[in-house]
């Protein structure tokens, strides 16, 4: 599962919608408990491929370094990375899957004729044949924001609740 | 070597591990030896190291040396930096 505040959600669909017809690209930054992750940050990017941008991205060694190191800073890590489909449903592609490293989050949101349409989330399985889409949600009361908010100690069966809960109280 | 992130599950959770090897091509095959697992992730079927996988002696590429024939001494750090790509 993958928490995602709807302020950072909106920040991806606004980036993806401001560089249409091109494709947009980031680093989703955060934490990973092994059973859940959340967003806390995202680091957007320049897609540097200058020769295809509307159906092709590519993040830099450099690039990557200085997400891993901003992502340090902030006391968060990379847990994935985000990029945009113009007129192409939130689904990788092919080339997505060709690419891919496992492990990380790879967040895909849709833009149909510059509108911001639906994001989802996927993972890439061990064996690279294909990806599995992750579960996301995208909480309405705003960021958990660098761990400010702690629905408790490790796992927690419903985190989704509990953060409401909190989010309540503040 | 220093293990990315996205590949430490498939190598013992392990940030770095050390090995005696005199060239790249020999300290990445120890590595996909003792781990199995990392070959698929960071080689294609026919044995060529995947275009988003960088390798880095120190701080130099080894596409600007003589890639996996790169020689590598004693404390010399090599490290495996993912390029993102996708479309």
């Amino acid at each position: 599962m993958l928490y995602l505040s709807d302020e950072l959600a909106v920040r991806i669909r606004t980036h993806a919608a401001e560089s249409y017809p091109h494709e947009c690209c980031g680093a989703v930054l955060g934490s990973d408990s092994g059973s859940w992750r959340e967003v806390l940050d995202l680091f957007p990017l320049v897609n540097r491929r200058d020769d295809s941008p509307r159906n092709r991205f590519v993040i830099t060694p450099e690039d990557f370094r200085a997400a891993e190191q901003t992502a340090r800073k902030g006391g968060l890590e990379v847990i994935g990375w985000y990029h945009s489909h113009p007129d192409h449903p939130a689904r990788p592609s092919e080339y997505d899957r060709e690419h891919a490293w496992p492990w990380y989050s790879y967040v895909i949101a849709s833009v149909m004729q510059h509108l911001p349409k639906d994001m989802k989330s996927w993972r890439l399985k061990d064996d690279r044949t294909e990806f599995d889409e992750e579960e996301m949600e995208i909480t309405p009361f705003g960021t958990i924001n660098g761990g400010r908010v702690n629905a408790g100690e490790g796992d927690h069966p419903d985190r989704a609740s509990a953060l409401r809960g909190q989010a309540r109280k503040r | 070597m220093i293990i990315p992130t996205a590949l430490r599950p498939y190598a013992g959770k392990q940030e770095s591990v050390s090995f005696d090897a005199r060239t790249v091509g020999e300290a990445l095959s120890r590595l996909t030896t003792q781990y199995a697992e990392l070959r698929k992730h960071l080689y294609t079927d026919d044995g060529k190291i995947r275009s988003f996988v960088n390798v880095y002696v120190n701080d130099d590429d080894i596409r600007y040396l003589q890639k996996e024939n790169t020689q590598i001494k004693d404390g010399d750090t090599i490290s495996i930096v993912p390029s993102i790509a996708g479309g």
